[in-house]
C-alpha cells in the first residue's frame, strides 16, 4: 500500500498517515510548535502561508472567471441588453427564453455542427500524431532540438501571420492548388462548404501539435527505459513496444491532451474568423464562439450570446467527462 | 471542506462583484451637463483625411475658446467602430462626441441610453433639418417627429468605379460604358473576363460581415426600387420582383465567375486583377495616382436615367454621449464643427460629402477645381442609408448569411434565400429586434 505523506481525519493533519484513534489527542505536528486547532485555524486551513501566497491568484481567477461566468449564467436567464451607467432599464426573468432562440437559430445549430466536424478532425490527430511525434522525437539522437523547435514554432507564432500564409497556399491560386493541377477542388479550399472546416481542423492541429508533443515528450521521461530493455530481450518490435509500452505508460497525460484539445477546440474563433472570413462559405466554418461574439458583441444580444456560452460550458464539460472515462485506467 | 472554508471561497468569489459594483462609474447629472460648459474630447476615424480635418477645426476652436479646450482622439481600435463605441458607451468611457457613428448601429445606443437628444439644445432640431433638408428625417426618431440623437454628417455615395485601361482592353468605350441596366452590366462583365481583359469583372467582399450587403446588393437595389429600404414599415421590403432581380445580377456574376468567391489577399483594383469596384468618393484619394478610373452610376433593371438613380449614402454622423459632462460645449462645437465653413474644409481635406443640401452650389470652387468629385456631389442628393431600426446589425446579418447562401454560393435559389431571409427578420422587426 502507498503510503501518502499526509492523511486528512476529520479536518486534523495526521503526518504520519496512520489513523489517529477514536478519542485520542492528537499529537504535536512535525516541525511544528504546536499550533491550536481554532476557528482560525479552520478557517484558513493547516498552511495559512500557502493560502496567502495563493490569494492573488485566487483574486485573479475570481474576477476573470468565475465572475464573469457566474455573471453570464445569470443573464441567459434574462431579457438583457447591456446598458450605459445609470440606465434605469429592466431586464425581465425570461426562464428558458435565450436558450429557445439560441436552439432555433439555424446558425448557432449550424456552429455546434462545424465544431462537431472540427473535433472529430482535429482530437484524435492531435493526440495520435504528437503521441506518435513526441515517441520518435524521443528516440532521435542527433538534430533532436532542431526537429523539436521545428514543431514547436508554428505554436509560438502568431495565429494571424500562419493565417496569411495558409491563405496564400490554399486560395484558388495558391501553390496547393497549382500543384494539384486538375485534382484541385471546385470551389477552392477555404470557400468551399464540404472543406473549409477540415482546412481549419488541419490548421490548427498543426499548429498546436508543438505544445502536445512537449506534454508528451515530458511524460516519456517518466517510462523507465528498463521496460523497453526487457521487452526488446523479449524479442519485442518496434511497434509492439509502442503499443504495449508507450501508450500505457502515456496514459494519463493521453488524457490531458484529449481533455486540452477538445478545450481549444471548443474555443475555436480566430482561424474561422480569419482564414475563412468570418465564417463562410455560407457559415460553413462558424463556430460557436465566432457566434457568441456576432450575438453577444456585435449584435448587442449578450443574453442570447450567454445562453449558447453556457451550452458550449456544458457540452466540453460532458466530452472532457466522457474522456476521462474513455481513457481510464481500468 | 469545510463549512467555513467554501465561506472563504465565496468570499473570494464575491469580492471582485463588490469591487466591481463599488467602481462602477457614476451616472452623469443630466440637467447639469445640459448646460454646463468645459473641456471635452472628441473621437475621429483612423484615415489621415479625417484626423487632418479634425486637428484644423480643434485647433480653430481652441485658440478662440481655450477655457473650453476640445481634445482630439481616434476612435479606439477594434474589429469595427461599432464595437469599440458600443463598449465605451457602456463602460461609460466614450468621447463627449463620436465623429464617426455608424447610423446601423445608433439605435442601439439609443436604447441603452448611451446618447443624447440633439434637439434638447436650443436650435438643435434646426441646425439639423437646415443643413441636411429631407434627408435628415431618415435619421431620426419617428421619421423626423421625434428626436435626433446623431446629426447627419457625410456621405460616400456608392457608384461604379472602373479601371478605364482595363475596360478599352475589353473593347467596352470607357467614356460611355453603357453599362447601365442589369443586362448591360453582365454583358460588359462577361466581356471583360471573356476577352481576358482582367481576371474578374468586380470583386466585392464575399464574406459574411453584415454590413458586405451595403456595398454590393443594397446600392443596387436602392437604385432599382428608386430608395426603398431594406425595411419600411415594420416590414422587409426585399421579398419582391425588384429584390429578387438584384439578387439574380449577382448570382449570374458569381456563378458564371465574373465576381470570384474568394476574398482577395491583395488589393485587387490596384493590382489590375478586377474590373470595377463599387465605391464612395474616398476611393479617389486612394486610387488617384494608381490606376486611369471613371465613374459610372450603379445599375438598375429598368434603365433608370442616372439623373433619377438612387444609391446607399454610406453615410457616418455625430453623436454625443450621454456620459458627457460639459454637453453645452460639445453642442457649441458640433454646431461650429458642422457649419458651412467646417464643412467645406471637410470636402477639401477628405473628398467627402458633406450630408448637406445643395453641395454644388455651396462649394462651386471646390468643384471647379476638383472635377472628379462633381459626380458624387450630384448623387449625394440621391442617397438613401440603412433603415432606422433596433436591433439593426442582427438584421444585416441575417440577410448577409442568406444572400451568401444563395447568391454568392448558389447552395439555394435566389428566391428562396430572400423569402427564407425576409422570414427571418420580419419577427425581428415587429419585436424590435430583441
Amino acid at each position: 500500500m502507498t503510503t501518502p505523506n499526509t492523511t486528512r481525519t476529520a479536518g486534523v493533519t495526521n503526518p504520519t498517515g496512520a489513523a489517529r484513534p477514536e478519542g485520542a489527542e492528537p499529537g504535536p505536528r512535525t516541525g511544528g510548535s504546536g499550533a491550536s486547532h481554532g476557528p482560525l485555524r479552520r478557517l484558513l486551513g493547516a498552511q495559512p502561508l500557502g493560502l496567502g501566497l495563493s490569494l492573488p491568484y485566487i483574486l485573479f481567477l475570481a474576477t476573470v472567471m468565475a465572475y464573469p461566468l457566474g455573471y453570464a449564467v445569470y443573464i441567459s436567464f434574462f431579457d438583457y441588453v447591456f446598458t450605459a451607467p445609470g440606465m434605469d432599464m429592466d431586464h425581465p426573468f425570461v426562464g428558458l427564453e435565450n436558450y429557445r432562440i439560441a436552439l432555433t437559430d439555424p446558425r448557432v445549430l449550424q456552429s455546434f455542427g462545424n465544431i462537431a466536424v472540427f473535433l472529430v478532425i482535429n482530437v484524435p490527430l492531435t493526440v495520435i500524431l504528437s503521441m506518435v511525434f513526441a515517441s520518435a522525437l524521443n528516440s532521435v539522437t542527433r538534430w533532436a532540438a532542431a526537429f523539436r523547435v521545428a514543431f514547436y514554432v508554428p505554436y509560438v507564432t502568431a495565429s494571424v501571420s500562419l493565417i496569411g500564409v495558409w491563405m496564400l497556399l490554399f486560395s484558388q491560386d495558391g501553390l496547393v492548388n497549382t500543384i494539384l493541377g486538375p485534382l484541385a477542388p471546385e470551389p477552392s479550399w477555404l470557400v468551399n462548404d464540404a472543406l473549409a472546416m477540415p482546412s481549419i481542423a488541419l490548421f490548427v492541429t498543426w499548429k498546436q501539435l508543438g505544445f502536445y508533443i512537449l506534454l508528451f515528450l515530458a511524460a516519456l521521461q517518466n517510462v523507465p527505459g528498463e521496460l523497453y530493455e526487457s521487452a526488446s530481450t523479449d524479442g519485442a518490435g518496434i511497434l509492439q513496444r509502442f503499443r504495449h509500452i508507450t501508450v500505457p505508460g502515456l496514459r494519463a497525460t493521453t488524457m490531458l491532451v484529449l481533455i486540452l484539445s477538445i478545450i481549444t477546440g471548443a474555443n475555436l474563433f480566430t482561424e474561422p474568423y480569419l482564414l475563412t472570413s468570418g465564417g463562410g462559405p455560407d457559415g460553413a466554418s462558424t463556430s460557436p464562439v465566432l457566434m457568441i461574439y456576432q450575438k453577444g458583441i456585435q449584435q448587442g444580444n449578450p443574453d442570447v450570446a450567454s445562453a449558447i456560452g453556457v451550452m458550449l460550458v456544458i457540452l466540453v464539460g460532458v466530452l472532457s467527462l466522457a474522456s476521462t472515462r474513455l481513457t481510464k485506467e481500468r | 471542506m469545510n463549512l467555513t472554508r467554501r465561506a472563504l471561497g465565496a468570499s473570494a468569489l464575491t469580492l471582485p462583484l463588490a469591487l466591481a459594483t463599488g467602481c462602477s462609474r457614476s451616472p452623469v447629472d443630466a440637467d447639469r451637463a445640459a448646460t454646463s460648459r468645459g473641456p471635452i474630447r472628441i473621437w475621429v476615424s483612423n484615415n489621415e483625411q479625417e484626423l487632418a480635418w479634425g486637428r484644423a477645426v480643434t485647433e480653430a476652436w481652441n485658440a478662440e475658446r481655450p477655457d473650453e479646450h476640445v481634445t482630439l482622439q481616434e476612435v479606439p481600435a477594434g474589429a469595427s467602430s461599432e464595437e469599440a463605441i458600443s463598449a465605451a458607451i457602456v463602460a461609460g468611457t466614450t468621447a463627449d462626441l463620436v465623429f464617426n457613428a455608424s447610423p446601423a448601429a445608433l439605435p442601439d445606443w439609443v436604447r441603452a441610453g448611451g446618447l443624447v437628444d440633439l434637439t434638447t439644445f436650443e436650435g438643435g432640431r434646426e441646425h439639423i433639418e437646415r443643413r441636411s433638408g429631407p434627408l435628415a428625417s431618415g435619421y431620426a426618431e419617428d421619421d423626423g417627429a421625434g428626436g435626433y440623437y446623431q446629426l447627419p454628417w457625410k456621405s460616400n455615395p456608392v457608384m461604379v468605379m472602373f479601371n478605364r485601361e482595363i475596360f478599352a482592353a475589353a473593347g467596352i468605350d470607357p467614356d460611355s460604358p453603357g453599362m447601365d441596366t442589369f443586362e448591360t452590366f453582365l454583358e460588359g462583365s462577361r466581356q471583360i473576363v471573356g476577352t481576358g481583359a482582367s481576371a474578374s469583372a468586380l470583386w466585392p467582399a464575399p464574406t459574411s460581415d453584415f454590413y458586405q450587403s451595403w456595398f454590393d446588393f443594397y446600392p443596387m437595389y436602392l437604385a432599382q426600387t428608386r430608395g426603398r429600404l431594406l425595411v419600411e414599415d415594420g416590414a422587409s421590403t426585399f421579398d419582391s420582383p425588384d429584390g429578387l432581380a438584384v439578387a439574380q445580377l449577382w448570382r449570374a456574376l458569381y456563378a458564371e465567375g465574373l465576381a470570384p468567391q474568394e476574398e482577395s489577399t491583395d488589393d485587387a483594383m490596384t493590382m489590375g486583377t478586377t474590373a470595377m469596384q463599387l465605391a464612395g468618393p474616398w476611393a479617389i484619394a486612394t486610387y488617384e495616382d494608381q490606376i486611369d478610373y471613371g465613374f459610372m452610376p450603379v445599375p438598375s433593371a429598368d434603365d433608370i436615367s442616372p439623373e433619377e438613380t438612387i444609391t446607399f449614402a454610406d453615410s457616418k454622423n455625430v453623436a454625443m454621449s450621454s456620459s458627457s459632462e460639459n454637453r453645452l460645449t460639445a453642442w457649441e462645437f458640433l454646431s461650429f464643427a458642422t457649419s458651412e465653413d467646417r464643412d467645406g474644409e471637410l470636402l477639401e481635406l477628405s473628398g467627402q460629402m458633406p450630408l448637406r443640401t445643395d453641395l454644388l452650389d455651396t462649394y462651386p470652387d471646390y468643384f471647379a477645381e476638383h472635377p472628379d468629385y462633381v459626380d458624387f456631389a450630384d448623387q449625394a442628393d440621391r442617397v438613401a442609408d440603412v433603415p432606422y431600426l433596433s436591433g439593426s446589425i442582427e438584421i444585416w446579418q441575417r440577410f448577409r448569411d442568406e444572400f451568401s447562401a444563395s447568391a454568392i454560393f448558389g447552395k439555394k435559389n435566389v428566391s428562396e434565400g430572400l423569402h427564407d431571409a425576409a422570414e427571418q427578420i420580419d419577427p425581428l422587426v415587429q419585436k424590435g429586434a430583441r
